[in-house]
């Protein structure tokens, strides 16, 4: 029976965020009282971030079966793809939105921390990087907060730059987007991929009693207990000096962990491994033991720690950075520690596996907490929340974009204003902070529609995307959802890639609310119908709740990271290259400027009912761009999307920096209004050129397939749109190449 | 040619090295531990970008006490050749192999990407197969790429043509917005007195294959196996 006499007052357990209720169900568990350590323990085991209680329950409408799933979503730390010939990919993509926006700098480095370890404790070596980061507004406006926000994007950027440029791996892409309702709540949602031979991968459990468990890296100490730091006060006088308010992540001893582990995993000396993330020491051994059908045992007294006269409670709920817990067969403890050695790390055995399926842990000897492990981890509760359809829907999709065209103006003067839109223009400013080169694998370097690696040694390469319009997600969840699947989709079919699999990181606000849960599982709808028809199941990803200020909640962004595979040929990017290349566009221009960057950018409104999306056709096209890549018909592809037709054919014609080009394009408008026929966003387009002499044969392929139109010729040094945009590419490449480097850099400027 | 790509903890474009070295030009090639005193099997010596030992202090300035390093100071004293690239060439500046420092880049960010370098002297084993004048494009990746020496240093660099290439524009201009850091003169790289140890800020080993955009490049490595 565990020591440690603290009385648990209801004041206690509702600062632990465990209802009476949950209270109830741990006791049943128990068998009595919980002492305050395990009250810590089940606290962050059933927090939404460990168990997802409020979500459980809609994110199984996700498909997760697949003939390549080799690992499925919520098996393991990331889910594991097969690419064939014996490869595999392990990939993930995970939150830190709160730590962000408390500490941007340290918060974006540590969420690439944690997301790295997912991938390596697999056993694969990360070879790519790529983030979703969403902001409010870096233009002043009144009752925004500009330069908290470039604050905010200044330090993120800098901080995932830090830990993946010293990590050596490259990060080579994603998406920056702004929206007023990410003002004090933005995203930071970071994607790691890493590359493995089949057999090489690893399973995070603990098995075979007496096996021992070593714990490696970082030394614990107070950081990142988060909501329950409290207790500590309770607990010991001195314990709140000197507690640092931020996990401070080191990427330098992370690559020496990342080498080490890899080195080890050769070996056959490893039964399983789990990096030290959320809820640090706590989870990695009850998951561990949960999933090896078996019980751990631990010694508190013998991990490292940085600070002194650190009780269990905070021990357990520690998440200092770079910690892994790694189970090692008995008897060769020694190969392990000498790799260790080598690489100028410190491990310690900490405790061993055991047969009873208990979580126990003792300090010195003596056992301060007894928990089966099996029903910690995996019998958290689950709610079904209340849902009821948000109040400003109706209003906000009724809205007719019409009305606002007699103050439209130059259209000229829009486009080059939609050039210089934060969330259309060019992020070089951004990416350009990343190694986005290092290892030598990428083909297609951020800036086009997906980012492409060359798997060495192989003729296989992998496109990744990584995409969310959530204006489209506020104005509609259910086509919002299946949108960002489907643009993710046809951004890695535009470099010539099949889609394979997707992994989702679903932010939203405070599920406790009706409406916000509503968006929540529409939006789930939304991408499980997506995902079924491009035959790409969810093999991963994380759920952020409770993303909302005083302000508000931030608009549902169930961000999309997909994976594609290209093989036996050189992938395809989104600029133009050679005069004379014809111009084609696939699909058809409808009137949709509802949730528009347009209505956004020039009217600053975001009303209206966002496009929809036609799966099937989606699907043809995505199958057709793969066969046109295949024969190496296509020079390039964009596809259409914020800005739509006008911003797609300008970006063609100047992302290749140094080398753009101008365009010269005829397009039949039908009924369309000038402001739809080249802003519009509806779905399912995309502009590709090739060359005059394939013409007939790319023809031959589209036809049964995609309503199609042959728009003009690439070349001069002028994009012209019909007889409404006449423009220097060398105008519209400064207003987009500039726009977030002007307003960042105001001093300088 | 016998190479050797030092592997210091933090190192991260050894890899990249190595591959250009063994597989794309078919060399023998090693990675060579950090710990490691005995290196006089290798002609040549390729220092790689990376952050070694964190560069936690200064770039490069723990990474000279290694015990490599003091065996590639003896290697570089026999006349043999050392490439320093990148944070390799930071590492060789801190050892005193090479003249200068390397600052904060001027804009105060990492910036990564592709720029124009200008090859401005042949006679050193590691330009000798690239014309005079050449244009390259190859990429930068680091924070701190701002070469900086003394006035004294500096004519020192030039009057024994020790400049061996410098940052331009696509035609092969120099100036300040071709200048990617700030770095004095626009030098990229330099070489040593005796032209066997050269350091560079930008990656060759990144430009040296079709797949990734430039294999301007390979004809650094190219230039230093005509060695034999």
């Amino acid at each position: 029976m565990p020591t440690q006499t603290i009385e648990i007052t209801p004041d206690i357990i509702a600062k632990h965020n465990v209802t009476m209720s949950e209270y109830g169900e741990i006791k049943k568990i128990l068998g009595r009282e919980p002492n305050l350590t395990e009250l810590g323990i089940f606290s962050v085991m059933w927090s939404e971030h460990c168990s997802y209680k409020n979500s459980k329950n809609v994110l199984k409408l996700l498909p997760k079966e697949g003939k390549r799933i080799l690992v499925k979503a919520g098996e393991e730390n990331a889910g594991v793809v097969d690419i064939g010939d014996g490869y595999v990919i392990a990939f993930k993509i995970e939150s830190h939105n709160h730590p962000s926006a408390i500490e941007p700098f340290q918060g974006a480095a540590t969420g690439v921390g944690g997301i790295l370890r997912d991938i390596f404790t697999m056993g694969a070596r990360p070879i790519a990087c790529m983030d979703s980061l969403r902001f409010g507004k870096i233009d002043s406006a009144p009752g925004s907060d500009a330069a908290h926000t470039k604050h905010l994007l200044t330090g993120v950027v800098a901080g995932i730059a830090h830990y993946g440029n010293c990590m050596g791996i490259p990060t080579i892409g994603g998406e920056v987007y702004f929206d007023e309702s990410y003002e004090g709540n933005p995203l930071v949602n970071a994607f790691a991929l890493g590359l493995a031979k089949k057999e090489e991968i690893v399973k995070a459990k603990a098995e075979g009693i007496g096996n021992a468990v070593l714990y490696l890296g970082a030394a614990t100490g107070r950081d990142g207990m988060g909501g329950a730091s409290f207790a500590s006060k309770d607990l010991t006088e001195e314990s709140q000096k000197d507690r640092p308010a931020v996990q401070v992540g080191d990427p330098f001893l992370q690559k020496l962990l990342l080498e080490a582990v890899l080195e080890l995993l050769k070996t056959d000396c490893v039964v399983g491994i789990q990096d030290m993330g959320a809820a640090g020491l706590t989870c990695s051994t009850c998951e561990t033991a949960s999933r090896g059908n078996t019980g751990i045992e631990i010694d508190v007294a013998q991990v490292p720690q940085r600070e002194t006269g650190m009780v269990p409670y905070e021990i357990m709920l520690s998440e200092s950075q770079e910690r892994m817990l790694v189970i090692i067969k008995k008897g060769r403890e020694h190969e392990a520690k000498r790799i260790f050695e080598k690489w100028d790390l410190h491990a310690e055995e900490i405790g061993k596996v055991t047969g009873d399926g208990m979580m126990r842990v003792k300090e010195n000897g003596v056992t301060v907490s007894e928990i089966p492990a099996k029903r910690l981890a995996d019998d958290a509760p689950v709610y079904v929340r209340e849902e009821k359809e948000p109040e400003y829907l109706k209003k906000a999709q009724s809205f007719d974009p019409k009305t606002l065209f007699s103050k439209t103006g130059d259209l000229n003067a829009a486009l080059l204003k939609l050039l210089d839109s934060p969330t259309i223009a060019s992020k070089e400013w951004v990416y350009e902070q990343y190694d986005h080169m290092v290892r030598t694998n990428t083909t297609v370097l951020p800036g086009s529609d997906a980012s492409v690696i060359r798997i060495k040694g192989t003729n296989k390469s992998v496109a990744i995307s990584v995409d969310c319009n959530s204006t489209y997600c506020y104005l509609d969840p259910y086509e919002g959802g299946k949108i960002a699947v489907a643009e993710a989709a046809r951004n890695v079919a535009c470099s010539g890639a099949e889609p394979l699999s997707v992994t989702n990181c679903l932010n939203f606000g405070n599920p406790h609310n009706p409406e916000i849960f509503w968006q929540l599982k529409k939006s789930i709808e939304g991408m499980r119908d997506a995902c079924l028809m491009f035959d790409t199941p969810v093999s991963g990803g994380n759920v952020s709740l409770y993303n909302q200020n005083p302000k508000g909640a931030i608009d549902p962004t169930p961000t999309i990271g997909m994976v594609g595979l290209i093989e036996g040929r050189d992938p395809v990017t989104s600029f133009f290259k050679k005069e004379g290349d014809v111009i084609i566009l696939l699909g058809k221009t409808k009137e949709e400027l509802g949730g528009s960057e347009f209505l956004k950018t020039l009217f600053n409104v975001k009303s209206g009912l966002p496009p929809r999306l036609d799966l099937k056709e989606a699907k043809k096209l995505n199958d057709l761009l793969i066969a046109l890549a295949k024969k190496g018909f296509l020079k390039s592809a964009h596809d259409c999307a914020e800005g739509g037709l006008a911003v797609a054919l300008a970006e063609s014609c100047i992302s290749n920096r140094g080398r753009e080009i101008g365009a010269v394009v005829n397009v039949t408008t039908d009924h369309l209004s000038n402001e739809a026929f080249l802003f519009s966003e509806s779905q399912s387009r995309v502009v590709i050129s090739v060359d005059p002499a394939n013409l007939k044969a790319v023809e031959e392929l589209i036809k049964p397939n995609i309503q199609y139109e042959i728009i003009g010729k690439v070349g001069g040094d002028r994009l012209q749109i019909n007889k409404l945009i006449e423009a220097p590419v060398a105008v519209l490449s400064h207003a987009w190449r500039n726009a977030i480097k002007r307003r960042m850099e105001v001093a300088t400027a | 040619m016998k190479f050797g790509v030092v592997v210091f903890p933090g190192s991260n474009c050894d890899h990249d090295c190595y591959h250009v070295l063994k597989h794309v030009l078919g060399q023998e090639t090693d990675f060579v531990w950090h710990k490691e005193r005995e290196i006089s099997k290798y002609d040549c010596i390729v220092v790689p970008g990376g952050f070694s030992y964190g560069d936690y202090l200064r770039t490069g300035a723990i990474a000279r006490f290694s015990p490599v390093m003091e065996s590639v100071q003896k290697h570089a004293e026999k006349g043999k050749l050392v490439i320093g690239i990148c944070n390799g060439f930071q590492i060789l500046t801190e050892s005193g192999l090479l003249p200068g420092a390397l600052l904060r880049n001027r804009s105060l960010k990492f910036i990564c990407r592709n720029v124009n370098i200008r090859v401005e002297n042949t006679d050193s084993p590691f330009t000798r197969k690239i014309n005079k004048s050449a244009v390259l494009k190859i990429p930068i990746a680091h924070g701190e790429g701002n070469y900086y020496a003394d006035e004294a240093t500096l004519a020192d660099l030039k009057k024994n043509d020790q400049i061996l290439v410098r940052y331009c524009d696509e035609k092969g201009l120099t100036g300040d917005t071709a200048n990617p850091n700030g770095s004095l003169e626009s030098i990229a790289g330099i070489c040593n007195k005796k032209r066997n140890v050269f350091g560079l800020m930008p990656h060759p080993e990144r430009a040296s294959e079709r797949e990734l955009g430039s294999v301007d490049g390979i004809g650094i490595f190219k230039s230093i196996l005509e060695m034999n």
